[in-house]
């Protein structure tokens, strides 16, 4: 039901008026919330999220406990009044499986042997959605972990790739989403380059894919610099110097 | 020769390399470089590279002072929460009392805020706090009251100066817990007047001259208050 | 569960003797109160307030659907409220608890009794189709009281909703057909003590509680009494009376806000 909507203009660009390698407007702030250990407020384009972290507190109920380290339960939920036709509260199988990827990414990064016994919760809503909100909710987290003090390697951040009309193309909006041929969102520890996350679904040629695998990337990058700087802005202005 | 502004490093920031320092606090090794873990202060001298978290939960260290609240009474201790990852054991020989074994709601219950002492952290991380030492108890009256575990060294001051400082212009009792909770307890103004001193330095902990406004604020509370 | 200490409940009693709270405020006094409107596009309205640290957002989603068989010509309004793991440590995720019904339930009624909402304008065909108008309260920060978040940010949502008709081939899009909004105003009775807007501790010490909701009118609209301890005739006009003098300034605050 290809509708005769033109994803790239003849200049190059796209429905918004972004070039094919431009990322949507990001906006970071953290420790938005009182009663959480670490929190974070991210505006990406049209989605907006919010992110609590509390931990490292006792993993309940005791059998899901692990002896040797913590363990990480990432929770992700869309709000019911985040998308075109209302969502019935409570997690569908989507929102339990990106809880679940976003879970494994964040295990990878945080110093877990540190906190046996523990359980470190990272709850994400999407409290208005509009694509790639598991990149914006994955993004929030890592800075909600910094500002709660969790030990980590690195702040993991994440950021999709995709293919529209035939091009592959940097951080896909609604529209793109819907009608386009391939969308890619990837999660990467900046300081290694190591992949946390990686979800493809579409059609993309092996030189599709290693191209919007590379850009993604690349928006990662981008995207990182904006969460460092997001934590750096809420810890200096306490300096008062 | 210290750096006038204290330097904010987050986690993956490459510090320095185990062939000239040593990893300390908040770091980790990798390929040879020492990287921070945390958002923090870096601290970093000719030995050792620490950062010193500005936020995160309480990590208990043995021999630690700490005010903890009763989660729960059991019959051979009691389960007491003490703002760490997990809640501490308190054992019926580790306290004042001689306790029987199953009486122990008769000395302390759900609730009960009491000054302890870790004593012992096993490989698994479980711990263990006693009471018993001259200047442990169950605590009544006054108020207790949050801070950052990080903040606590400021608050308490280079050898207690700071507590000291406000004990000077305030008649009060106050007891630092590592963890983080503080007890106060003094007549109820002065009360009010202790914990806005106390939130004040944990909100400026990291900026200098801090020490001076402090006694500023004090000197000025001193010419408000009635005698 | 995050248990309040002994010591806790003890200061706050030794305090509210005379005359004080832990934050310096009367017993019939609010913190600060904001209101933001308009902060989800994907929402048919939504509203986030702020009191004091409690945050709640409310968006309002709406569809069109069948009328229930007894209100053949009347639009539809359903409230769900979500005390989201989010919002504090001792909340949990799963369906929604006691807690969270009854939360949703009272600012329902607060907004069906008042008939804030004109209901009879919502039909598009009587007996066939009908407007549904969804509420869905997210709380986002829990600091204490709850219910006056959580009613407030409904009022807000609701005055600046507008109804999507052209999504669904019905005409142009208009304002939702609002009246007046009863303001809700909750007190917790700790001891012998009864104070307004409790914070997070007072609302943990607390041994009863009284929502109650009024127009401007000086009328009382709805009202609800929680938790198993009990109140005084005498408390209850006491606390009627701070409702209604605070119930004016903070309905106020909404009108500047919402413009309406």
């Amino acid at each position: 039901m290809k509708s005769d909507i033109k994803l790239i203009d003849d200049n190059g660009k796209r429905l918004d008026g972004r070039g094919i390698d431009e990322l949507r407007k990001i906006k970071i702030e953290a420790g938005v919330l009182h009663r959480a250990d670490g929190s974070c407020y991210l505006e990406w384009g049209g989605n907006k999220v919010v992110v609590a972290v509390y931990g490292p507190r006792e993993a309940i109920p005791r059998h899901t406990q692990n002896s040797l380290r913590a363990i990480v339960n990432a929770r992700y939920n869309m709000a019911a009044f985040s998308v075109e036709d209302r969502k019935r509260p409570g997690p569908d199988r989507r929102s339990k499986e990106i809880s679940k990827v976003i879970s494994e990414a964040l295990e990878k990064i945080i110093l877990t042997e540190l906190y046996p016994r523990a359980s470190i919760d990272v709850n994400i809503e999407v409290l208005d959605a509009e694509a790639g909100t598991r990149c914006a909710g994955l993004t929030a987290a890592g800075v909600a972990l910094a500002d709660a003090g969790i030990p980590m390697k690195d702040i993991p951040v994440a950021c999709a790739a995709g293919k529209i009309a035939g091009v592959v193309v940097l951080d896909l909006g609604k529209e793109e989403d819907n009608l386009g041929d391939a969308d890619l969102p990837i999660a990467i520890s900046p300081r290694t380059g190591e992949i946390l996350l990686l979800q493809m679904d579409g059609h993309l040629t092996l030189e599709e894919f290693n191209k919007a695998v590379d850009l993604a990337i690349k928006g990662c990058y981008t995207v990182s610099e904006i969460q460092k700087n997001a934590i750096l802005n809420k810890y200096q202005s306490n300096q008062g110097v | 020769m210290q750096d006038q502004k204290r330097q904010i490093v987050f986690p993956s920031q490459i510090l320095g390399e185990i062939k000239s320092h040593k990893a300390g606090r908040g770091t980790f090794i990798e390929d040879g470089k020492i990287i921070s873990e945390r958002i923090g202060i870096l601290n970093k001298n000719s030995d050792y590279i620490n950062v010193i978290p500005l936020k995160g939960r309480y990590e208990p260290v043995i021999g630690d002072f700490v005010i903890g609240v009763v989660e729960e009474a059991l019959s051979a201790g009691w389960l007491v929460d003490i703002n760490a990852p997990s809640p501490a054991f308190l054992h019926t020989e580790e306290v004042p009392w001689d306790v029987e074994f199953g009486a122990t709601e008769k000395y302390l219950n759900t609730g009960d805020s009491i000054m302890a002492k870790v004593l012992k952290i096993d490989e698994a991380k479980k711990m263990q706090v006693t009471m018993k030492d001259r200047n442990l108890f169950k605590i009544n009256g006054g108020d207790i009251i949050e801070v950052e575990p990080s903040r606590v060294p400021r608050i308490i001051g280079k050898k207690g100066s700071m507590i000291s400082l406000i004990k000077k212009y305030i008649r009060c009792r106050i007891f630092v817990g590592q963890n983080g909770k503080i007890w106060v307890d003094a007549e109820t103004e002065n009360i009010e007047r202790v914990i806005q001193v106390i939130r004040k330095i944990e909100s400026e902990a990291i900026t200098f001259g801090l020490t001076n406004r402090i006694e500023d604020l004090l000197k000025k509370d001193i010419r408000n208050v009635q005698q | 569960m995050t248990i309040v200490p002994v010591i806790k409940r003890d200061y706050i009693c030794k305090l509210a003797e005379q005359g004080r709270r832990v934050d310096g405020r009367k017993f019939d006094e609010y913190r600060k109160i904001q209101i933001e409107t308009s902060v989800v596009n994907k929402a048919e309205g939504s509203a986030r307030v702020k009191i004091g640290n409690t945050q709640v957002l409310t968006g309002i989603k709406m569809d069109v659907g069948e009328p229930y068989p007894d209100t053949p010509d009347s639009g539809v309004l359903t409230t769900a409220a979500e005390l989201i793991p989010l919002a504090s440590p001792d909340f949990e995720s799963g369906p929604p608890q006691e807690d969270a019904i009854e939360l949703a339930r009272v600012v329902d009624r607060g907004v069906r009794e008042s008939k804030v909402i004109e209901l009879e304008k919502l039909c598009i065909e009587p007996e066939e189709k009908v407007w549904i108008i969804f509420v869905d309260i997210h709380i986002l920060d829990y600091d204490g009281n709850l219910f006056d978040a959580a009613s407030l940010s409904t009022m807000a949502a609701l005055t600046t909703s507008i109804v999507p008709a052209s999504r669904f081939e019905l005409g142009e899009d208009y304002p939702l057909p609002i009246k007046e909004p009863p303001i809700s105003c909750t007190s917790v009775k700790f001891d012998k003590y009864v104070v307004i807007d409790p914070s997070l501790d007072e609302d943990e010490i607390a041994d009863a509680r009284l929502t109650v909701a009024t127009d401007n009118n000086g009328d009382i609209r709805a009202m609800q009494k929680g938790l198993n301890g009990s109140f005084t005739r005498d408390e209850i006009q006491k606390v009627i009376n701070a409702s209604l003098n605070n119930g004016r300034e903070i309905r106020k605050q909404l009108s500047q806000v919402t413009g309406k």
